[in-house]
């Protein structure tokens, strides 16, 4: 073909505008084959109808056992391919069963994230307009420069190299979505934890506003929690990771400090604020952990694989809950940190360590000697 | 918030990472390029706290939009020709969304930066969000559109579709092989760059044009992301450039990425604008006019060639090559008319191309109608339901193309076929490029350097391999293209809803599909040599080479 030039602009001046046209291309202008076939209909709804989460995640990242025909078309150098299952030593008769019970999709996660957001915001502009934080005793400030700010370190690790890339490394969409919306709280919250760190420096006349890494790198308090957390980022069976990280540090460690701790003993120093924010960490911690007892829950129940599946993680109980134990055991020292000592640090590790059982229980699985001794 | 108050909130995140002491940092997704002396590049500032909120906003407006379509009777303006290629379009697209997410822990695992990690992090909540918006922009579709067919088996036909195959590399090439090449390369330096403005901004303008304005307000609500998106490539790509020994490998990832992005972006996108749309004003932009001002001016010229004084090697030849493929060889034109060829295997309706559509191509593309025109002639005869068969079985002097074992479109542009026997299989090659991508770069070595993380290309790649020596009423059947009665088939060659003149099963039986990889593996060399010599002096417009066509 000879080369070609691109035709000029015509001569008018003015660009025209496409004229609207009638068409009819409406739903129910016309009887047809299918013309009422208006649902997805490649996978099995869990109800009746599908919800609109089930609409928008099922099915989206493909997998030869169902639908995909010519298989994967890029491999790893090493050969594995497109979302393997050998991934985790888990093992699934349906990975495909599993759906996030908190349905989160594009809509529910700004919803959400932007309420929590904007509660905090709207939390410290009150607090700073009615200078609450002057009511705040010396000790108080001290525990929340020190390790209400440190633990933003455990979550942002958690979020940015637990969760992160295990959205990337689980078997279907719906698995990976879920580990993308917890990995966004964690990191959110970790950013909230941060930035209420900033507003007290700017509020509060001696707050040392970089004591908290002083405190998650170099404290002995924080040490074994610090270990635990990196220990999950070294993980590279997503499963386990996310097992550990969600199953066995966040009722041993997370929860003992976040509930156990920090929401028990702000009111008492005349924090209203502090709580607020953790309370919402708290929350989405929840949320995200219903996902994992759905998750490990099919998985430990699974007709051909739950006696396996059972045995993996009671391994990984026995590996993760003395790294988890521990780190909870060293943050004691907190508790008494505090001029109002109400709170007693074995009430929360003992609250905390029944939160495990109970959710051990409801996985089928057992509660190893150390937890229940 | 102000910048200030920006700037310092985003410093003071950047306080949240710190370095492990108790592990060794595990290379969960190998690279063969290092960042050891990088130094840091930041990418635009965004923290969650602002972030959350304002995409919530954007999202109001795009929610707003549809319940204003619905009520506005949108579907009564709506061109049916557009809709029926979205079908394609929105099977493949929500993949790659989610598959940038997904890419994301492969450049965070690669790149020690926790500003970059910060960015790409909100990225992969970006990205959920286009996944999912989009699908839930499809369901709309399906349920207001006047044929839903196609629409309801999505993705399950994106996923056994020769066509939603094609579109799938522009996904899983983010996801998968060398970190940095998938996570970095080819999906933020040069799909989300450099493609992205004809996806998210030149296909909107055409979908307006043609009566849906949904589809614009929910792309450019994605697009208004991807500025983040391109920062967080950019500064991976100046940390990368910092490092001589990555240079070979980044020139390497830039020639594969730009020509693979090339052939199926241009191919996909350039049909839906060209041949999807009613609007034929002559002063409307064509793809190769779309294509030149966004990709070549904005993309080639002023994002890629300035990086050359950071030491990078732009592939100037693939660029032009690229150009001379759309401007010169016909390159949406032939892809067109093969989705056509092809239409009784595919899951959405393509009408045949009228005087309008003629009067416009030949105006946009002088020479047009002597390629093209006769070969659309006979697809609207050949549309109708009369007796004969599908066109792709008729007698209309096309030759059935062989396939790129690469990018996986048709080698339709005959005279540049590649073939060659790679591990043990003859395998043809759309292009010289997507040749050496298989045979060259797509290894453990390269250029007498090892690259040990460097992906493979696997798979099931030829689709007729699938369907060889099969009854395409079978094929058809198995793959799911069937109407709820039972027997009309989804895809038709034509936009009539007249149950009567839709074709059926019965009008697809007794058609045998060949596969031409099968066949070209079975014929004896001598064979293979005057069967390829035919093919590569074939076309354009898929013609036999004349000595052939008389036979
Ligand atoms: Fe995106
Ligand atoms: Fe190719």
């Amino acid at each position: 073909m000879a080369e070609q030039t691109i035709p000029d602009e015509p001569e008018s001046s003015q660009r025209s505008v496409p004229r609207p046209v009638f068409t009819d291309a409406e739903a129910g202008a016309k009887e047809f084959p299918s013309s009422r076939s208006r649902h997805y209909n490649y996978f099995t709804p869990r109800k009746r109808r599908a919800s609109v989460y089930e609409d928008v995640t099922v099915d989206v990242q493909p997998d030869p056992a169902r639908h995909l025909t010519q298989g994967w078309i890029y491999g790893f150098a090493d050969g594995t391919v497109g979302y393997p299952q050998e991934w985790t030593a888990l093992q699934s008769s349906n990975w495909h069963e599993f759906l996030d019970p908190n349905e989160e999709w594009e809509q529910t996660i700004y919803r959400n994230n932007a309420d929590t957001v904007r509660s905090i915001q709207r939390t410290i502009a009150d607090a700073k307009a009615s200078d609450a934080f002057d009511n705040w005793n010396r000790t108080w400030a001290r525990v929340v420069e020190r390790h209400v700010s440190a633990w933003a370190h455990a979550e942002h690790g958690l979020g940015m190299h637990v969760y992160l890339p295990a959205q990337r490394d689980a078997p279907t969409n719906m698995i990976n979505n879920a580990m993308a919306v917890a990995a966004a709280h964690k990191l959110r919250f970790a950013q909230d934890l941060i930035l209420y760190n900033l507003e007290l420096t700017d509020e509060l006349d001696d707050f040392d506003g970089a004591m908290h890494r002083e405190a998650w790198q170099h404290d002995p308090i924080w040490r074994p929690t610090r270990e635990n957390v990196e220990r999950l980022t070294g993980v590279r069976d997503w499963g386990e990771a996310f097992f550990a990280a969600a199953v066995v540090f966040e009722p041993l460690v997370g929860e003992l400090f976040r509930s156990g701790f920090v929401m028990q003993a702000a009111a008492l120093h005349g924090d209203y604020v502090t709580p607020i924010i953790v309370s919402s960490g708290e929350s989405d911690t929840a949320r995200d952990l219903r996902g994992a007892r759905a998750l490990f829950g099919m998985l430990a129940r699974d007709l051909e694989h739950g006696d396996h599946n059972r045995e993996v993680m009671q391994g990984w109980l026995a590996e993760w809950i003395p790294v988890s134990l521990d780190a909870g055991k060293q943050l004691q020292p907190i508790w008494s940190q505090v001029a109002e000592k109400v709170v007693r640090y074995d009430a929360a590790a003992e609250r905390s360590r029944q939160r495990l059982a109970d959710l051990l229980g409801d996985l089928t699985l057992e509660l190893p000697s150390e937890v229940s001794a | 918030m102000s910048r200030a108050s920006i700037t310092k909130a985003h410093n003071k995140i950047q306080e949240l990472s710190w370095e492990p002491t108790f592990v060794e940092p595990v290379d969960k997704y190998p690279t063969d390029y290092t960042f050891e002396r990088a130094p840091k590049k930041d990418p635009l500032k965004q923290v969650l706290r602002s972030y959350f909120p304002m995409e919530e906003e954007k999202d109001n407006r795009v929610f707003g939009a549809m319940d204003g379509a619905i009520r506005g009777n949108m579907f009564r303006q709506v061109q049916q020709r557009w809709m029926e290629w979205q079908k394609l379009f929105l099977s493949i697209i929500p993949f790659p969304e989610i598959s940038a997410a997904r890419a994301m822990p492969l450049a965070i695992n690669a790149v020690p930066n926790p500003e970059v990690h910060n960015g790409l992090a909100i990225q992969m909540i970006d990205e959920v969000r286009h996944s999912t918006i989009q699908m839930n922009l499809k369901r709309l579709y399906m349920n207001h559109y006047i044929d839903p067919a196609g629409f309801d088996i999505s993705e399950r036909a994106f996923s056994n579709c020769y066509a939603g195959t094609i579109g799938r590399q522009f996904g899983e090439g983010f996801i998968t092989g060398d970190a940095i090449t998938a996570a970095d390369i080819y999906l933020t330096i040069v799909a989300e760059t450099a493609f992205t403005n004809t996806l998210f901004v030149a296909m909107p303008g055409e979908a307006a044009a043609n009566g849906d304005y949904l589809l614009p307000t929910v792309f450019h609500s994605v697009q208004s992301d991807e500025s983040r998106h391109i920062s967080n490539g950019y500064s991976i790509i100046l940390m990368a450039l910092a490092d001589e020994r990555n240079r070979q490998l980044l020139e390497r990832d830039l020639r594969y990425a730009w020509w693979n992005n090339h052939a199926v972006v241009d191919a996909a996108i350039g049909t839906f604008i060209e041949y999807g749309t009613k609007d034929r004003r002559k002063d409307r932009e064509s793809y190769a006019e779309a294509w030149r001002r966004w990709i070549y001016d904005d993309y080639y010229r002023s994002y890629l060639v300035p990086l050359e004084k950071y030491g990078l090697v732009v592939p100037h030849d693939l660029v032009e090559e690229a150009w001379n493929r759309i401007w010169n060889r016909g390159y949406v034109h032939e892809v067109a008319q093969f989705f056509a060829t092809g239409w009784p295997v595919n899951y959405w309706r393509i009408d045949a191309m009228d005087d309008d559509d003629f009067e416009w191509f030949e105006y946009k593309y002088p020479g047009w109608y002597d390629r093209y025109g006769q070969w659309w002639e006979r697809y609207a005869e050949l549309g109708m339901r009369n007796g004969h068969g599908p066109i792709t079985f008729e007698d209309v002097n096309y030759q059935y193309p062989h396939r790129c074992w690469t990018c996986m479109v048709p080698c339709l542009i005959r005279e540049d076929m590649v073939v060659d026997e790679v591990d043990g299989q003859v395998r043809t090659y759309c292009s010289e490029t997507c040749h050496w991508t298989d045979a060259v770069a797509f290894r453990p070595e390269y250029e007498g350097r090892a690259t040990p993380a460097m992906g493979q290309l696997t798979g099931k790649r030829e689709w007729e391999t699938l369907y060889h020596g099969r009854d395409l009423a079978e094929i058809i059947e198995d793959l799911g293209y069937v109407r709820d009665d039972g027997r009309t088939l989804v895809p038709q060659p034509h936009l009539d809803l007249d149950p009567k003149r839709m074709w059926t099963l019965d009008d697809a039986r007794g058609y045998t599909l060949q596969s031409p990889n099968i066949l070209l593996n079975e014929m004896t060399p001598e064979e293979r040599e005057r069967h390829v010599a035919a093919y590569t002096a074939g076309g354009p417009a898929g013609r036999f080479a004349p000595e052939e066509a008389t036979t």
